[in-house]
């Protein structure tokens, strides 16, 4: 049973993620007081696991589009600014006094623009993803400012700062958000052909034609998903510090949620998109930041530290370095 | 075999002599015990359809991949090489069809890249351009040595790749298709500067599909054939018609099957009608029709034009002119979804590069054309999914322990037989399969040919496109011969047999 378990997840790629995620844990456990405590004030949750949870909602959120677009064989390197923008264009409205609604709904229009702008370039033109997504990556920021007028805008509007830092249930309103986008995306990922279709086209471009799969298609819709997821990521962002911060907001986020989707299992070189493994993958990256925070390690060697776990974990995921460990265990029984 | 070894010429002696190579790669036996070997100071064509072993051969010789079994002397001693950097150290060097030269740097630079001449510890770019400029002046080429290799066509591209490794003391010199990209007049420069090395005493091996060239420049042939050896032979003893035989092959393997019974297909309606339809590189324009539950062949050296015409049919290529109409209705614009959905499905030649999906399990590669001609919302549901795929992997006899496999675990047979179930699914009234037996097994050979046969009774129209012409013969109720991309003959039923498709073929070249 437990075999079989460990086979699937073999075959999921959640294996190893898990054991990253779940070492996390057992370290926080034994170096950590009170790491794994939930105790409820004013009827709300808290805790440090709640925490990282909520948290880890901005990475989740833009990592399941990154992980879409990286199954494609491509990757946006756009995300975070995109994030900047959805900020700034929701954040402006709401400051200038027009409906909540309006705002959110405007800043997630502006996302899918982003998104459909990658998607013409990567998809529909043939450029490289890297270079058709760099453009907005620089861009995106300068747009970010022109909305807000280069100001940080901020805003006092609770029911924008409830996006973030309410609750719902006891729980982060955050957790259902992400919740919420997940099932959206692996709905429409696993209940109709586009999971297929995309992992087609990620696999073998050559082929589709052959099988009669539309791949550039397929391919721009997973750029406009990746615009935005990026876009609610980004509201996320704005509202958790009530202002749009042109510069900062999602900056060098992109760089986490590729990392969040290789951990994950979802090849750079295309194929499979393994959107279970990044969400566990978000949760390491996240789990590592606090608990870095937590155990009190010096802010000047964080990234340092950050960086080893990281080292250590696609270490532990390269099938080369484990035929390398079996082949070594091998040898050594021959020779004894 | 060992009787069509020629006798030597007194003056030359072998520089490499391979004998009894063999390579085995996963399913497939990609040389069965080769023997050649190259003299001195000759030009040495190597032949064989795709699939024959020829690459392999080379990249065993030069130390790409290693061999299973066999011997290789150089210069009289056993030699085996472990890299091709190896082998060029030795003096054998190959140039690619794809110039593998770096386009960015000048000519001079890319002659000279890795020892560049040196004063005083920096390079000495004066000598470097002077040196470049005279050792290509010796072999009349004329090109500005300072200019960037993109510059320049792909003929003075590889005549500098070629250059660049006589410069590095090579003794044998391995043209990987050199011609393939080359337009006539190019063709003859890169043949002025191949007897140019040849008059100097270098050995030259020659690989290439184009036939008039090895009669050009080539002193003796090797024929491969699905990895096996075929024979040496002198070009001036050996006539057209018999090579094109010896490389094609008309040994019957175990056809088991027979043939179709004979019917008239004139009067049956047309499923596709073509008009002057064609597409220029690719096919001369050509009319053509092909009738309901025929077998259609389309036969042809590799290069002739016949996997174009198939693309242009299933709208992979676009034509550039004439019509096309499927059941009798003119289609304006043809394109894969579109064809797929007219009832066209096409197994492309290049399993690995054009059919799998290699990191798809053997369910998703089957259901993915059927779910792509119903659209990307309607999902076929698991079970429909799961019935599809086991209806064919028991009717093809796919071997495998699940659905769930991925693709790029099975062996080459197997693979073709998916990509085959792939077709099928999408319950096509025309089945497109190009060279469907390249590269397989025999034992999945002769079941795949089966199966078309079985196809073809059951009512199904087939374009079948195949270097065996036993395979043609035995399939085909008419031929379409293609040569130099153009359609130079139609077989109706009575005139199908091999020799005569051989004839249709090999005769284009001599009128």
């Amino acid at each position: 049973m437990l075999k079989r378990l460990l086979e699937n997840m073999k075959e999921k790629k959640l294996l190893w993620p898990s054991v990253a995620l779940l070492s996390i844990c057992l370290i926080n456990f034994f170096s950590i007081p009170n790491f794994f405590t939930i105790v409820v004030k004013d009827g709300h949750l808290f805790g440090s696991v709640i925490d990282i949870l909520n948290r880890s909602s901005v990475l989740i959120i833009m990592s399941i589009g990154m992980t879409l677009v990286i199954a494609t064989r491509g990757i946006d390197i756009s995300v975070g600014a995109v994030a900047a923008v959805s900020g700034a264009v929701a954040c402006t409205m709401i400051d200038a006094g027009q409906p909540l609604f309006a705002a959110i709904a405007a800043a997630l229009m502006v996302s899918m623009l982003c998104g459909i702008w990658n998607g013409l370039l990567v998809a529909k033109l043939g450029i490289q993803c890297m270079v058709g997504t760099l453009i907005l990556m620089i861009v995106g920021r300068g747009i970010a400012m022109l909305i807000t007028g280069g100001q940080i805008v901020t805003v006092t509007s609770e029911a924008y700062s409830y996006l973030a830092n309410g609750f719902l249930f006891g729980l982060p309103f955050s957790l259902f958000i992400t919740a919420f986008v997940t099932i959206v995306i692996l709905f429409f990922v696993r209940k109709t052909a586009y999971g297929l279709f995309l992992e087609a086209a990620g696999t073998n471009p050559s082929a589709t034609k052959f099988a009669g799969i539309n791949a550039s298609n397929i391919i721009f819709i997973a750029y406009v998903i990746s615009g935005v997821t990026a876009g609610i990521s980004g509201l996320l962002i704005s509202s958790n510090i009530k202002a749009a911060d042109s510069i900062h907001a999602g900056h060098w986020k992109e760089l986490d949620a590729i990392l969040a989707t290789v951990i994950g299992g979802t090849s750079m070189l295309g194929g499979r998109a393994y959107i279970g493994g990044t969400i566990i993958g978000a949760l390491f990256i996240q789990s590592i930041t606090t608990t870095i925070y937590a155990m009190g390690v010096p802010p000047e060697i964080t990234l340092i530290v950050k960086a080893v776990v990281i080292i250590i974990v696609t270490l532990m995921q390269s099938d080369e370095l484990r035929m390398m460990f079996s082949r070594l265990r091998k040898s050594e029984r021959l020779t004894i | 075999m060992a009787n069509q070894e020629i006798k030597m010429e007194t003056k030359k002696s072998p520089i490499i002599n391979i004998a009894h190579m063999t390579k085995v790669f996963p399913g497939v036996k990609a040389l069965d015990d080769v023997s050649m070997d190259l003299l001195e100071g000759e030009v040495h064509a190597l032949m064989g359809e795709n699939g024959a072993g020829k690459s392999t051969l080379i990249n065993v010789l030069t130390g790409v991949i290693p061999m299973d079994s066999g011997t290789i002397l150089y210069n009289g001693q056993k030699a085996e090489f472990h890299s091709p950097q190896q082998a060029q150290q030795a003096g054998i060097s190959t140039v690619y069809q794809e110039v593998n030269l770096c386009l960015n740097l000048t000519v001079a630079e890319n002659i000279f890249i890795g020892r560049e001449p040196k004063k005083l510890g920096a390079i000495d770019w004066k000598k470097m351009n002077a040196d470049a400029a005279e050792l290509l002046e010796r072999f009349d080429i004329h090109v500005d040595v300072k200019e960037q290799l993109s510059t320049y066509p792909v003929a003075i591209q590889q005549m500098v790749a070629i250059v660049r490794a006589v410069d590095i003391s090579a003794k044998v010199l391995v043209l990987d298709e050199p011609t393939s990209s080359l337009d006539e007049k190019e063709v003859q420069q890169l043949f002025s500067v191949m007897r140019r090395l040849k008059e100097q005493g270098m050995s030259i091996v020659f690989i290439t599909h184009f036939i008039n060239q090895v009669y050009e420049i080539a002193d003796r042939i090797t024929v491969l054939r699905n990895g096996k050896f075929v024979g040496t032979f002198d070009t001036d003893k050996l006539t057209y018609m018999n090579l094109v035989s010896t490389m094609i092959g008309r040994e019957f393997e175990e056809m088991v099957a027979e043939k179709k019974t004979e019917i008239d297909y004139s009067k049956s309606p047309n499923i596709i009608e073509l008009r002057n339809f064609g597409k220029k590189g690719k096919i001369k324009p050509l009319d053509l029709e092909i009738k309901e539950g025929e077998v259609l062949g389309l036969a042809g050296l590799l290069g002739s034009g016949r996997t174009e015409l198939a693309r242009l049919i299933f709208g992979i290529d676009k034509n550039d002119s004439g019509v096309i109409y499927v059941h009798n209705e003119q289609i304006k614009r043809m394109y894969p979804q579109k064809s797929i959905k007219l009832g066209l499905a096409f197994c492309p030649e290049d399993r690995k590069e054009d059919g799998i999906f290699g990191e798809l399990s053997i369910k998703e590669n089957i259901v993915c054309a059927y779910q792509s001609s119903i659209g990307v919302l309607q999902k076929i549901p698991k079970s429909k999914q799961e019935e599809l795929a086991n209806k064919y992997v028991e009717s093809l006899e796919i071997k495998t322990p699940s659905l769930n496999q991925k693709i790029n675990k099975l062996s080459g047979g197997n693979q073709q037989k998916v990509i085959l179930a792939r077709s099928l699914a999408t319950q096509p009234k025309m089945l497109i399969l190009d060279e469907p037996t390249r590269g397989i097994d025999i034992g999945s050979r002769t079941e795949i040919q089966k199966m078309i046969l079985r196809l073809a009774k059951e009512g199904m129209t087939i374009l079948l496109i195949s270097s065996e012409l036993e395979e043609i013969s035995a399939c085909c109720d008419r031929v379409v011969v293609v040569r130099d991309r153009e359609m130079v003959a139609m077989l109706e039923h009575t005139e199908v047999n091999e020799s005569s498709i051989m004839k249709k073929i090999a005769q284009g070249g001599e009128n």
